[in-house]
């Protein structure tokens, strides 16, 4: 362990594992409660875009990924805000896009699967000393933003419409969170890889929220769950020799089966102790069982269409007005209503 | 300089408002007006244009033709949202990740909460009445996903409450909520009406409610068919009358 920690790449790697570890489920959580889970997904697929587009320029492709990613990140958001039920096919469209090309820029750039792959799954041995420091300054500022303005993102993810009465500035967070996505997935790009990023940011949430109640406990446990998966899929993946993404997403999965296992058993004995009985005041109270007048002096009159009283509409039926009352056909009689 | 002072403003003035969802025309030339401390009851069977009335008068949806001004600010340039509680019409107040009811209802303290800072005395004081207020303050630390559908109709109401507004407006806050619970938010309602809270209610059936009722607005088909008073505990007359009656006073004509 100790003869890994002096290797410089290694101290790069697991100092990126670290921030990735939590950055990435801090902003999943306010995606998972916004129930946009994939977002991280087709971020991750736009950004192969920015970073061959890097490849192709020379320029750094950390700095054109997230470029790339935050505008397109941007554009799902515009795009979702639109409310209309193309945007999914929208949205789709985007991460083709995205991936093809990516690939397309790549083999322009003369570059070959290898290269591709380093940014797909993650590796280790990549992250030079200047893609460190992107990495740490734009994890703290997801990190920063995600815990500052944690009232704000969560009255926007938890309820759209009463944060715009609220006063709040809907669009502008939604966009916000979304480029912290963005930023995300480029932070992460290095350590999972950009196919595998939308896990990190989803896989701790969920394995979290088996087991806790509130939102800040979600939050804070997730962050926990995800660095201890980063770093120890980075161990694994140097002594295993593997690509350290899968490793780092099934060993957080494996944790969200067991946490799965461990909730549904707690979930059990909390139901043990306290049974679920229905509460007196709960029970629905039906009104329209109490009174049942039948009109008389009926026997003459069917009311109809064309008999000539008012029809009113009252809920599932029709009421016809006789006489200043309203009468409901109730089997072959009248009844007052 | 004609132009009233913002405080002698009626809370709620809508004049001559259109609506079109997805280019059909829900709510047609519109006239409402709420003074401040009045409670006012918006009825109407589905379809009749109630929800959307509300939602615009909000400004979650936009005006096709009219005005809506809250406090005499037209809603657009209307910035003063800590004088307005809002209750949507929702069928749960969960997420996708846990909240508890105390995290859910602290939100409603956000118009008031100055930016990257701490919830203060002052919030948690509200948070805890209005938890009070609906019956729940002993299941604020329950994740809000395991209440009954009633309970978490409470919980958004809370919500509205804690952010101690001037203008209460619910939007079928009480539907799925059981007589009881509708009992205890009634009484809730009363003492903000004694504070002078001015409330805007829209349902299809007043419950509990009925007797804090200053006047009913009835829409029909997208037009305001009645305004006035309303009579008794007879409320479902409003909801379902019996044909244009102009010699009624309240109704209008069609």
């Amino acid at each position: 362990m100790t003869e890994l920690l002096a290797l410089d790449f290694m101290q790069r790697a697991l100092l990126a594992g670290l921030l990735t570890g939590l950055a990435a489920p801090a902003i999943g959580t306010y995606l998972v409660q916004r129930r946009l889970a994939l977002m991280g997904d087709g971020v991750g697929h736009i950004a192969i875009t920015g970073v061959a587009l890097g490849l192709l320029t020379g320029t750094a492709p950390v700095l054109t990924a997230v470029a790339v990613a935050i505008v397109g990140a941007s554009a799902i958001e515009l795009i979702r805000a639109r409310g209309r039920t193309s945007g999914d096919v929208a949205l789709a469209l985007l991460f083709y896009g995205g991936i093809a090309g990516g690939v397309l820029l790549i083999g322009l750039a003369g570059q070959g699967a290898a290269t591709l792959n380093t940014y797909l799954f993650g590796s280790l041995t990549t992250v030079s000393p200047s893609d460190l420091l992107v990495v740490v300054v734009l994890a703290a500022a997801v990190l920063v933003t995600a815990v500052g303005l944690a009232p704000q993102l969560f009255a926007v993810c938890q309820d759209e419409e009463f944060a715009r009465v609220s006063g709040l500035p809907v669009r502008a967070l939604s966009v916000l969170i979304a480029v912290m996505a963005a930023v995300t997935v480029t932070v992460a790009m290095r350590t999972v890889g950009l196919l595998l990023v939308s896990a990190l940011m989803v896989v701790p949430v969920a394995t979290a929220q088996q087991l806790t109640r509130s939102f800040r406990g979600t939050f804070v446990a997730a962050c926990g769950l995800g660095v201890v998966a980063c770093l120890s899929g980075i161990v694994t993946s140097y002594y295993a020799d593997v690509a350290p993404g899968a490793t780092i997403v099934v060993l957080a999965l494996g944790g969200f089966g067991l946490a799965a296992a461990l909730g549904t058993v707690v979930r059990r004995r909390r139901g043990a102790v306290a049974p679920l009985v229905a509460e007196g005041p709960e029970t629905e109270v039906v009104l329209a069982d109490a009174p049942h007048q039948v009109a008389d002096d009926h026997a003459s009159h069917k009311h109809g269409g064309e008999c000539g009283h008012p029809a009113v509409e009252h809920g599932d039926h029709v009421d016809y007005v006789h006489d200043g009352h309203l009468h409901a056909a109730h089997g072959d009689h009248w009844d007052e209503h | 300089m004609t132009a009233p002072s913002p405080d002698n403003s009626p809370a709620v003035q809508v004049t001559g408002l259109s609506v079109a969802l997805d280019g059909r025309v829900v709510l047609h030339a519109v006239d409402l007006s709420v003074r401040p401390g009045e409670v006012v009851a918006v009825l109407g069977t589905n379809g009749s244009g109630k929800s959307t009335l509300i939602r615009t008068v909000v400004g979650l949806l936009p005006a096709a033709a009219g005005e809506v001004r809250l406090f005499g600010t037209p809603v657009g340039r209307f910035r003063q949202w800590r004088r307005v509680g809002y209750v949507p019409q929702r069928i749960t107040a969960a997420g996708g990740v846990p909240a508890t009811v105390q995290e859910v209802v602290t939100s409603g303290r956000l118009s008031r909460r100055k930016l990257l800072r701490p919830v203060t005395q002052t919030d948690r004081a509200a948070v805890d009445a209005a938890l009070e207020a609906v019956g729940l303050a002993d299941r604020r630390r329950d994740a809000v996903a395991e209440l009954s559908g009633g309970q978490q109709q409470r919980v958004l109401i809370a919500r509205a409450l804690a952010g101690e507004p001037e203008l209460l407006i619910l939007d079928e806050a009480t539907s799925g909520v059981d007589l009881a619970s509708q009992a205890v938010f009634a009484d809730a309602v009363r003492t903000l009406v004694r504070r002078g809270t001015t409330v805007v209610l829209v349902s299809h059936d007043l419950g509990p409610m009925d007797l804090l009722i200053d006047r009913c607005v009835v829409l029909r088909a997208g037009v305001v068919a009645y305004d006035g008073p309303p009579h008794g505990a007879q409320t479902h007359a409003h909801v379902h009358p019996h044909g244009p009656d102009v010699e009624t006073p309240g109704w209008l004509p069609q």
